[in-house]
């Protein structure tokens, strides 16, 4: 499902006469319509697409009418591409302000999965204005914020521009729905979207892959011939109560469930006809609906079962959680060559070999040199490329003997702090961009004490989200801020994270107030993408310290999603 | 105040009164005589052009701009042609109309603006007669030329030129003309012996005014009202016909029993008039015609201007201003003798009351009694603004006041803003700014426009403090002024680029709505690039900057801009403007500094320019780019040998990259294609392309033993990895014995456990169990679990005594299996115990 879908599907474009719907692709459009309109993101490639068909139009002498749609915006270089092509005239452009999408009651989304590489990988900012729009759009609505705090060099990029575009329009004052915001930056936390992901939405994604809040169910899921889409969100009864569960309870709570559903069927045995027409017209399509949901959740569920368990599932969650507590590490590399030896698959073999790089701290060049080899031996050697691009992100690196370049660039930092100077060592920072995840870990204490038994039925933190071994680091930081009401006392660890957090008073006018409620709703912008157990964690730490989180993300994301990113970057 | 009426002149009904607006600030030398005047509107300012009647080409008669209070504003002695008339825009722009039929427009202060013609065929003809209008579209110009003909511009902003048709028998100019502006079309009205005509786009009809009685004479002049409703026209034998300008209506006919021509004839009305009048001017007469037949006359000793305005008109002299207007009928209603109109009772109750007379009470009791205070204080109220003298106002003012204190559900709005209007009109009254404008006609002109006026000016002191004064949000207010004081600043030549960068942003600060780029833009037009660079840095929206430094060709600087604004659309903008302005080179050496730019510009050229990359890599001695960009193109290309000679170069530039690890993996990728076309040319075994991994697979698959060993061998594939593959390829061919015999080729370096759990997913567990004994005595229990055997699992578990393998096979076992249950339960006991 795509995000048009949500908005405007396809029997509501045929009531205005779209004839047929095609995807953007390399490749001619077949159709005798005399209207093209195409709908895009202003990327150069896909305008470059574009151009191919009209001059094919043009060559085949056919003449139509073209227009092209760029949401959020116009970019120059989409313009300079089409003039470039010679193709300016023959196609009339605008613009759809499109910048949110609701997934959910609070989960709101860009839809803009292509910020995360270009952002942290190309070093693109095309996006970073968007963000800061949507972000002003959301103040302007549900404003005026008492605070905002943000972690990460495009937080804070978003936040000036959010604050630009306050100051030249004018302020409507009304009463506050939001109070709080916090921004914070994917790369701030890379080691959270590369666990495996365990709670019940989660791991639907990784495995179904949901596209903009509906998953597509096979017909192994259905149990029949059919895929089914469905749409996963708080209207769905049943998945609303598992959907934040951890995936052992969710066998347990789906039979109790259906026990539920039987007594209610069960009711009407023994029922006079007068009682049984009332239920028919009451009850029964309510319950209909329940048993439709419960039995795609039940056949959901035991299909993660099988492919889990084919996969050494609990081996790999082992590696997983060993990697996080830095134990065994020895075992760790030995089962990744296995992995990679048996060739399981491409970006899990990645996933694991990030993991290993981010909580190590770079891999010791022996192990660095020999996993990538296997690696490439396995899947090519065009992956050299994919190491490129990893080693450029931080998350999979040689550990540099004597940290030269970190010693250099922090006193580099210090002496030179102004706007210019910081720009010019951001291309050279995540060359040198170290992880700490160990010494975070422990100043955290992300890693719970793995000797207590973790009861997953009950969580007691938001560790249960990894099955008790780990608390998210965004997450966390999120909590921490949030209790101190500021980045004090959390110093070392802004350091470890490389810096650039703030805090800021929001607009003026805001009721700072403690007792009023809209203090209490929190809004948390992750800049890159989010994952659904990050999301979980959140509704967790919102019940008990009752906050209510609304999440706005450029993109859900997860493991598979942020490695694949990375892989056709070069081509 | 009890001679407040000693300057009323009654007529008809109404009474007129001519108040002294200033004594002249000028010093004339020759009074008005002999001179072109222009007076604006609305108090605007005055044009003064002393004709020469020598017309000797070397007489340069000197062009004169005061205020309306006649405080010089600018003087410049006229080079150009000669001049047939002054007019003064809406928007306060001097025209001056020349003989030859240019137009000349100057500012306020005498700087020349810009100029246009009234059409070719006037410069032969020439300019007789020029008259300057005023209508909803703007400022006009109507000419009348030598050829008789009519040339009319309704907007002189949007200049569109129409020549009226021809007129029958007009020989030279007509004896008098008007322009007349009607149901959104502008016309001519003109007299030509005792024929009247109106001119429109199309035609020329005669035309005869109702009513005019047939001894009037012809038409010697004639005036249309402010608002183009009212038209008045003298003839000859001294008659004054008055009525509606579409000619359908007369309003009277006076006989003003003067047969010399006026000169000047001037309507004297107000809004809600009860009198309409006619004022007329002669050398030493001043005189006031309304549709009654009476007159008021005045002498006059000087030569005067007449300024028609919305409700009144305005008498220049050389010495006086005065306005002469009809009294309002609310001023009439307090301050006529013996009134007795609750009004007049209030004004009186509050005098008495500040004499603490009790007869205050008298008064006040009986407006109450007929409960007109209200009416009261609304006329006081209104009354005030009307007056132009300030005790007057404050008199009525308080007199309002006071008996507002004993209303109880008065709406003080009115008052209030009262008070500040005329606050502000008495301050824009004062000589030294010199506008004298009436409440009324404030109000018609509206806040805005008198605030771009004192802008205009450059009185922005006092614009400013006004739109404090009134509360006027600052984006219509106080940036506006803001704005246009800066755009001025920058023009002041004697002032360093430093100090005046200073002083804008000192004032302007962040006041919203001013926009900085617009600032330089201006200074840019001056032709100080310097200052505008510096006012530029003051603003915030890089999206204003960049393109005005581009302008000005600091690309540099608008590169580093852009950058800093995170604005990657802007920055696409800049590089691709530098990339068509400067030579590679440079271009390139620019890019080089910025690496954000940079990093955007290779993105570009990644998908539209391939070879510019490699340039862009080969300038910056990118070797590790160039190395990669080699192998992006490797993948592009089809033929082998290209592929290959691709690599290779890929592979001297990772050398000198000093990558040692790339160029050994792109050279293992050369071989391993050259290895995978021989086969491919031997077998056809369609290798060409695929990994290492999955070539050998693909080697195996198809029994070709001895060439993957052969590339085990070569490109030290790690053991297990290759025990792995073989262990794999085997099974699912299900050679069963190769893979016995493979197992036994040496020790496995993956273990037998593999073996086990590969022959178990082929399904085979006979194979699978010839493994069992192998493993090593860690894994004992797995491998008899693999094959389900619990038996053989328990005894592995029971016999390493662990406890967490003991419940492995637990929980591996059910009812049936009771016996082992209890044996291993025992076991667990036994081990728990020690």
């Amino acid at each position: 499902m795509s995000p048009l879908d949500r908005i405007a599907n396809v029997s509501i474009l045929k009531q205005h006469e779209v004839d047929k719907l095609y995807k953007v692709e390399y490749k001619p459009v077949m159709s005798t319509s005399e209207q093209l309109c195409f709908l895009i993101r202003p990327r150069i490639q896909t305008v470059k697409w574009i151009c191919d068909v009209v001059n094919a139009d043009k060559t085949a002498g056919k003449c139509r009418r073209y227009k092209l749609i760029f949401t959020p915006q116009k970019f120059y270089a989409c313009e300079a591409v089409l003039e470039e092509e010679g193709i300016f005239g023959d196609v009339s452009t605008d613009e759809w302000t499109f910048n949110l999408l609701p997934l959910d009651e609070d989960i709101l989304s860009l839809e803009l999965p292509e910020f995360f590489q270009d952002y942290f990988l190309a070093g693109d900012q095309r996006w970073v204005r968007t963000a800061g729009t949507a972000l002003h759009l959301l103040h302007s609505l549900y404003g005026p914020f008492s605070k905002v705090y943000g972690i990460g060099r495009c937080s804070k990029m978003v936040y000036e521009l959010w604050r630009e575009q306050v100051e030249e329009g004018e302020q409507k004052a009304h009463q506050a729905e939001i109070g709080k915001v916090f921004l914070i930056d994917r790369d701030v936390d890379f080691v959270t979207p590369l666990c495996s992901q365990v709670v019940y939405e989660g791991l639907v994604d990784d495995i179904f892959r949901i596209k903009c809040g509906c998953v597509e169910f096979g017909p192994d899921v259905t149990s029949s011939d059919k895929s089914v889409k469905v749409m996963l969100n708080s209207q769905d009864k049943v998945f609303n109560e598992i959907r934040n569960e951890h995936f052992s309870n969710v066998f347990g709570f789906l039979s109790q469930k259906a026990r539920n559903l039987q007594t209610a069927y069960d009711k009407r045995r023994g029922m006079d006809i007068k009682q049984i027409k009332a239920f028919v017209s009451e009850e029964l399509k309510g319950l209909k609906q329940e048993h439709r949901q419960l039995s795609l959740h039940i056949g959901a569920s035991e299909s993660i079962m099988k492919k889990k368990t084919k996969q050494d599932f609990q081996e790999l969650l082992k590696t997983e959680h060993s990697l996080l507590e830095g134990f065994e590490i020895r075992e760790c590399i030995s089962f990744i060559e296995e992995h990679m030896n048996r060739q399981v698959s491409m970006i899990e073999s990645l996933r694991l070999l990030c993991l290993l790089s981010i909580t190590e701290n770079g891999l010791l060049p022996k192990d660095y040199r020999s996993l990538k080899a296997q690696y490439l031996q396995s899947y090519g050697v065009d992956h050299l490329f994919t190491f490129v691009s990893l080693r450029q992100l931080g998350l999979l690196v040689e550990q540099q003997p004597g940290d030269t370049l970190t010693v250099m660039e922090s006193k580099v930092g210090k002496l030179v702090n102004d706007k210019t100077a910081g720009k010019l060592t951001d291309a050279f920072s995540s060359l040198a961009k170290k992880s700490n995840f160990r010494a975070l870990s422990r100043k955290l204490s992300l890693v719970p004490k793995s000797d207590e038994e973790y009861d997953l039925r009950v969580p007691r933190d938001m560790a249960y989200i990894f099955s008790g071994a780990y608390i998210p680091l965004s997450c966390k930081l999120i909590e921490q801020v949030l209790e101190r009401d500021s980045w004090t006392g959390l110093e070392e660890v802004t350091r470890l994270l490389n810096g650039h957090e703030f805090a800021a008073a929001g607009s003026s006018g805001a009721d700072l107030s403690e007792k009023n409620d809209a203090q209490r709703i929190i809004l948390v912008m992750f800049l890159g993408g989010c994952t659904f157990s990050e999301i979980s964690a959140l509704r967790f730490l919102g019940r008990e310290r009752g906050y209510r989180f609304i999440v706005v993300t450029t993109a859900i994301t997860n493991s598979s999603r942020l490695l694949e990113a990375l892989l056709d970057n070069h081509v | 105040m009890a001679f407040i009426t000693a300057n009323w002149n009654p007529l008809g009904e109404a009474f007129y009164r001519k108040t002294e607006l200033y004594e002249m600030c000028w010093t004339l030398r020759d009074g008005l005589r002999d001179s072109l005047v222009a007076a604006a509107p609305y108090g605007g300012p005055i044009a003064l052009l002393r004709e020469s009647h020598r017309r000797s080409p070397s007489s340069r008669p000197q062009l004169e701009i005061y205020s309306a209070s006649g405080v010089a504003i600018a003087s410049f002695p006229w080079k150009s042609g000669p001049v047939v008339q002054l007019g003064w825009t809406v928007s306060d722009e001097l025209l001056c109309v020349q003989e030859d039929g240019s137009v000349l427009i100057y500012d306020l202060f005498g700087s020349f603006k810009r100029h246009f013609s009234m059409g070719q065929e006037v410069v032969q003809s020439q300019v007789l007669e020029a008259k300057v209008f005023h209508s909803p579209y703007g400022t006009g110009i109507a000419i009348v030329t030598g050829s008789s003909r009519f040339t009319l511009a309704t907007n002189i902003d949007d200049l569109k030129l129409r020549r009226l048709p021809e007129v029958p028998g007009l020989q030279g100019k007509p004896s008098c003309w008007v322009v007349l502006t009607q149901d959104r079309q502008t016309k001519v009205l003109l007299s030509n012996g005792p024929e009247l005509y109106i001119l429109d786009n199309t035609s020329c009809t005669a035309v005869c005014p109702p009513g005019l009685s047939p001894q009037a004479g012809s038409i010697v002049h004639m005036s249309v009202s402010f608002s183009y409703k009212y038209l008045a026209l003298f003839t000859d034998t001294g008659h004054l016909w008055t009525g509606s300008s579409d000619l359908q209506d007369k309003l009277s006919e006076v006989d003003t029993k003067k047969t010399t021509t006026p000169k000047q004839m001037v309507w004297c009305r107000r809004p809600k008039s009860q009198q309409p009048s006619v004022v007329l001017m002669w050398d030493r007469l001043l005189m006031v015609t309304g549709v009654c037949n009476d007159t008021i006359q005045f002498p006059i000793e000087d030569p005067c201007v007449l300024v028609g305005e919305l409700d009144g008109v305005r008498i220049i002299s050389s010495v006086y201003q005065e306005l002469l207007q009809e009294v309002p009928l609310v001023c009439q209603d307090i301050f006529k003798i013996a009134s007795m109109a609750p009004g007049a009772l209030l004004l009186e109750a509050h005098r008495e009351y500040e004499k603490s007379s009790q007869k205050a009470d008298e008064y006040l009791r009986e407006i109450k009694e007929q409960s007109m205070l209200g009416e009261a204080v609304r006329q006081c109220v209104e009354a005030a603004s009307h007056e132009y003298d300030t005790s007057t106002q404050k008199s009525l003012l308080r007199a309002a006041s006071f008996g507002k204190c004993f209303l109880t559900d008065f709406n003080p709005d009115v008052f209030v803003s009262t008070c500040r209007e005329l606050r502000v009109l008495n301050a824009v009254r004062e000589s030294s700014v010199g506008m004298p404008l009436t409440h009324t006609q404030f109000k018609q002109m509206t806040l805005q426009v008198l605030i771009d006026r004192l802008v205009y000016r450059q009185f922005y002191q006092l614009a400013i403090e006004i739109c404090h004064y009134l509360k006027i949000p600052d984006y219509q207010g106080v940036s506006r002024v803001l704005k246009h004081w800066a755009s001025c600043k920058v023009q002041q030549k004697d002032l360093s680029d430093e100090s005046i960068a200073r002083a804008v942003c000192v004032k302007v600060g962040d006041s919203p709505g001013v926009s900085y780029s617009h600032i330089a833009a201006k200074a840019y037009e001056c032709g100080r690039t310097e200052l505008a660079i510096k006012l530029l840095d003051f603003e915030a929206r890089a999206g204003e900057q960049v393109p005005l430094l581009l302008k000005m060709k600091r690309s540099q600087l608008a590169l580093s801009k852009a950058v800093e604004s995170g604005d990657t659309d802007l920055v696409y903008t800049v590089v691709t403007y530098l990339k068509n302005e400067m030579n590679r080179g440079d271009f390139f050496m620019t890019l080089r500094n910025q690496p954000v730019a940079l990093s955007l510009y290779r993105q570009f050229c990644k998908l539209q320019e391939q070879d510019t990359l490699k340039d862009l890599y080969n300038q910056d001695d990118d070797h590790h780019e160039l190395a990669n960009y080699y192998v992006t193109a490797s993948y592009r290309e089809k033929r082998l040998d290209t592929r290959l000679s691709l690599l290779q170069s890929a592979v001297d530039e990772y050398n000198k990259a000093k990558n040692e690890f790339a160029a050994k993996a792109t050279e293992d990728e050369m071989r391993l294609l050259r290895f995978q076309r021989k086969l491919d040319d031997e077998k056809g075994a369609g290798l060409l392309g695929l990994s290492l991994q999955a070539t050998m697979e693909a080697l195996l698959a198809l029994g070709l033993h001895k060439q993957a060993e052969q590339l085990y061998r070569d490109f030290r594939v790690p053991d297990k990895r290759y025990w792995w593959l073989k262990l794999k390829s085997l099974a699912e061919k299900e050679e069963w014995e190769e893979l016995e015999k493979f197992s036994r080729s040496k020790k496995s370096p993956i273990g037998y456990l593999a073996f086990i759990e590969v022959c178990m997913k082929c399904n085979n567990k006979y194979e699978a169990k010839k493994y069992v004994s192998k493993v090593t005595p860690e894994q004992k229990v797995k491998a008899h679990l693999a094959i389900s055997d619990l038996e053989g699992a328990a005894d592995a578990a029971i016999e390493r005594r662990n406890d967490s393998e003991m419940g492995a096979v637990l929980s591996r076992c059910s009812a049936s299996h009771q016996l082992l249950i209890e044996r291993l339960n025992r076991a667990r006991a036994a081990a728990a115990k020690k």
